[in-house]
């Protein structure tokens, strides 16, 4: 019997007019890496949004680990052990690629009232360790303003890395990756995962990458989720075929 | 230790250069050189919250509280010690800081300026206004205090002041650079780029910046009696919203980018003002717009920028 | 309290918050359009009233009543000249600069302005009612009071609402303008020149500060310092509504113009204080101003 880390219940959300979540119900289970597929505009990050409580839906609720979050902050739900990496990523520009990570690491630990200079943490090494891991260590003194694209995502998985989380929600991992890269990234990044033994949730629109690295697939459409199951099962399904994939 | 802080102590010595040689080539500038320390002291807390990217147009009234904290003490308890002095107007400064703090933590940019502004008029109407307490804009003398017990003369007191301000300018200098350079100071700067990214870190913003507000508040109360006793009053005009703008300018004159620019910026400002009041009355003030424009345009990064660019320059040359 | 101090501080009040509206309505416009928080848009108020007593001073021994055309010479000229060199050769210069050096540098102008006036004017008030005497008295509930401030004032102001509101509703002028506010970027891709908005937007706050000042100038002495207090002010008057509400600046202006007022018959201790007073605690409660609209933070 498996473990469910984060489990979602009879979400609904509504913008307007628009319905995001109409009942969605959604478990996600230890250890796995679970990919959310579905048309654009379907609500997938509006389930990440509401997941770390960014937003509040209007019915429904979320455990993590047992416990209600659904009225927590996301600083809150952090502190719980749930990161969060963002389709367009959210860097310290101003920082250098270490400093951003040993921010990070000082949040993690708590050492806030320490007058240290950053640079001398004790989790320097660990974050240069963790930068080698999603392959940017060569980066590490680099202000995150001047980093490519690709680069950059990479740095802001590793600052949802660097709190070592339970778990992990990441919007979009590959998106803004040239598709050579991808996989690459992708293997480096699974690799990490699997490392640290954390969960993920991804959200994703590469079928290929979704094929490779999800242990399981949810499909969200028209506000509910249609189907979960194996890559091999739910990419095989001509519902989700015509309705997602759009073929 | 020695490598790290190697331009701070480079920058000390230039100081206590300054301070040993100035006064011999005229005394009169005992007083102006303790004034530049003393408002750079509060300058420094203007620079600690720019991190943030935050702009507070309404930071004299932590200086005003410190100036006043001082003189009600003299008015209403009798002459206190200088040390006891310095106490209070920090006390002063950070108590109203964290009250005020408490408020304007959750706003940001233009309402974060908006509502500082607002917090300091208010507190410049009570002193102007609150007559029997405060002698209204005519303010409240200050008179000579007592160093640890000694009492001076008036033209050893200045001297006094002097090193004094000296003493206490470097160690906020110092005490400023580290907090920057600390995780904490470290965050303030995140506020600046990514406020969303430092919350999602499990990071209260609102709590580092209130840190760092306090901080500023803490400089500016101590600034502001330091101040009052050079000055030997405090009045409604140091609340006032110029005495605010004025603090900013000298730290975008000086430069954010380093603790050292209030410094550089508040000597640069006091020195212009200093002599453009003695050669052309009418006119220092415009002057000084005009520098503060020519900064603005031409060297964005403030005078602690332009030196950087130069040994940058010469490093890559070499 | 009797009838006729209520009737007193609610005539002040109103003559006063027409004059306080003007100046913030220009505020809050530029802001609402450039996003910049002019400092120097009380120097504006201050050179139109000095501008206006000049030419009312030399022009009433002809006729006083040329004093009146006199008033808005003055506004349009001190808006249109110093408002537009300011727009012209320094904004334009900072545009999408770091937001602590736009205000900075209107600050800098404020110092220069300031400076100025001192020279051109000198520090001895500076009185030049002609326009206020040329009009009779009238009796509100038994209260003799001048009509120029409680007619001809509020009458402005309302027309200046009015008008802004028809200008920026009805008029392409307007639809440009509002434009621009709403995205700058959309609207060039349409042909719209943003530089000439921001010009044509900052020159008609400037008038609306000057006219201000144009206006005040009989019901007072001319001081030095009164570009400093006004600043602040019609400071409070925006925020309080909401930068960029310019109907809200109407309603704020009142608000604080009458509670000023009454501050000065009851309390007078509190008159300067009351203004700011109020814009903490608005800006506390809802610190997007009483009409402003909330905007999400965005991921």
């Amino acid at each position: 019997m498996t473990k469910v880390v984060l489990s979602a219940r009879g979400l609904v959300i509504r913008f307007g007019g628009v319905v995001a979540a109409d009942g969605v119900d959604l478990d996600v289970q230890a250890g796995e890496h679970l990919a959310i597929i579905g048309p654009n505009g379907a609500g997938k990050t509006t389930f990440l949004n509401i997941a770390t409580g960014y937003l509040k839906p209007q019915a429904g609720s979320v455990e993590f680990l047992g416990q209600d979050i659904t009225a927590h902050s996301p600083r809150a739900i952090t502190r719980l052990g749930i990161a969060r990496a963002f389709q367009i990523p959210q860097l310290f520009l101003e920082h250098t690629v270490i400093e951003s990570l040993l921010i990070a690491a000082a949040s993690r630990n708590g050492r806030l009232a320490t007058l240290r200079s950053l640079e001398d943490l004790p989790e320097r090494e660990e974050m240069m360790q963790l930068l080698e891991l999603v392959g940017a260590r060569d980066a590490a003194e680099h202000k995150a303003v001047v980093l490519p694209e690709g680069r950059r995502k990479l740095v802001d998985i590793a600052m949802a890395l660097a709190l070592k989380p339970k778990l992990v929600l990441m919007d979009e991992p590959t998106s803004g990756v040239a598709s050579a890269e991808k996989f690459a990234i992708m293997d480096v990044l699974v690799a990490a995962l699997n490392a640290q033994a954390v969960t993920s949730v991804f959200v994703e629109h590469d079928m290929d990458v979704v094929q490779r690295y999800a242990d399981r697939v949810a499909v969200w459409s028209s506000g509910k989720i249609q189907t979960v199951g194996t890559p091999r099962e739910v990419l095989a399904d001509p519902a989700v075929i015509s309705q997602v994939i759009g073929i | 230790m020695w490598r790290r802080h190697r331009v701070l102590i480079g920058a000390t010595l230039v100081g206590l250069a300054a301070i040993g040689v100035l006064p011999m080539a005229s005394p009169s500038i005992v007083t102006l050189l303790a004034l530049i320390l003393a408002k750079g002291v509060v300058v420094l807390g203007i620079i600690v919250l720019l991190q943030a990217g935050q702009v507070s147009f309404g930071h004299a009234m932590f200086f005003a509280a410190g100036a006043y904290a001082v003189a009600f003490y003299g008015r209403y308890v009798g002459v206190g010690d200088m040390l006891l002095y310095l106490v209070f107007g920090a006390v002063a400064g950070g108590v109203l800081g964290l009250i005020v703090g408490l408020f304007v933590v959750r706003y940001r940019e233009i309402f974060f300026g908006m509502l500082n502004l607002a917090f300091s008029m208010v507190l410049w109407s009570l002193l102007e206004k609150m007559f029997h307490y405060t002698n209204g804009a005519d303010g409240i003398r200050v008179a000579r205090p007592a160093l640890v017990g000694l009492t001076f003369t008036p033209d050893q007191f200045s001297y006094v002041l002097l090193y004094l301000s000296f003493a206490i300018a470097v160690a906020a200098l110092f005490a400023v650079q580290r907090y920057l350079e600390s995780p904490l100071g470290s965050m303030l700067r995140a506020i600046k780029s990514n406020e969303t990214r430092l919350e999602y870190l499990g990071i209260s913003a609102r709590r580092v910046l209130l840190v760092g507000y306090v901080t500023s508040a803490v400089l500016a109360g101590l600034g502001g009696s330091l101040v009052a006793v050079i000055q030997q009053i405090a009045t409604p005009e140091f609340a006032y919203w110029t005495k605010s703008g004025e603090f900013v300018f000298i730290a975008i004159l000086g430069g954010t980018g380093h603790a050292l620019g209030a410094f550089a910026g508040a000597a640069v400002f006091e020195f212009v003002r200093f002599y453009a009041s003695a050669q052309l009355a009418d006119a220092w003030q415009m002057i000084l717009g005009f520098v503060l424009i020519a900064i603005i345009l031409l060297a964005p990064a403030g005078l602690i920028g332009i030196v950087r660019r130069r040994s940058a320059g010469e490093r890559s040359a070499a | 309290m009797n009838l006729t101090i209520v009737v007193l501080a609610a005539l002040d009040g109103i003559s006063y918050a027409a004059l306080v509206f003007l100046v913030s309505v220009g505020l809050s416009l530029i802001f609402g359009v450039m996003r910049i928080v002019n400092v120097a848009h009380g120097s504006l108020y201050a050179y139109g009233a000095y501008a206006a007593a000049t030419i009312g001073i030399a022009v009433a021994p002809i006729s006083p009543w040329l004093t009146y055309p006199g008033l808005l010479l003055a506004a349009i000229g001190v808006g249109t000249i110093l408002g537009g060199l300011l727009e012209r050769f320094l904004l334009r210069l900072v545009y999408g600069r770091d937001e602590a050096l736009q205000l900075l540098i209107t600050f800098a102008v404020f110092m220069i302005l300031d400076n100025l006036q001192r020279v051109i004017w000198g520090v001895q008030p500076i009185f030049a009612a002609a326009p206020l005497q040329l009009l009779p008295n009238i009796s509100v509930l038994g209260v003799g009071y001048t009509s120029y401030q409680t007619l001809l004032l509020p009458g402005v102001a309302a027309l200046t609402l009015i008008g802004l509101r028809y200008f920026l509703r009805h008029t392409l002028g307007g639809a440009v303008i509002l434009a621009v506010t709403e995205d700058r970027e959309a609207a060039t891709a349409i042909g719209i020149n943003p530089n000439r908005v921001f010009l044509r937007t900052f020159i008609l706050g400037a008038i609306l500060a000057a006219l201000g000042g144009a206006l005040a100038s009989p019901t007072t002495s001319l001081l030095p310092g009164i570009g400093t207090e006004m600043i602040v002010l019609s400071f409070a008057v925006a925020a309080t509504a909401g930068l960029g509400q310019i109907e809200g600046a109407a309603i704020a202006a009142l608000m604080i113009g009458l509670a000023r007022a009454f501050a000065i018959y009851t309390y007078p201790e509190f008159e300067v204080l009351v203004p700011y007073a109020i814009m903490v605690l608005v800006l506390l409660i809802r610190p997007q101003g009483l009409f402003g609209a909330t905007r999400l933070r965005r991921i």
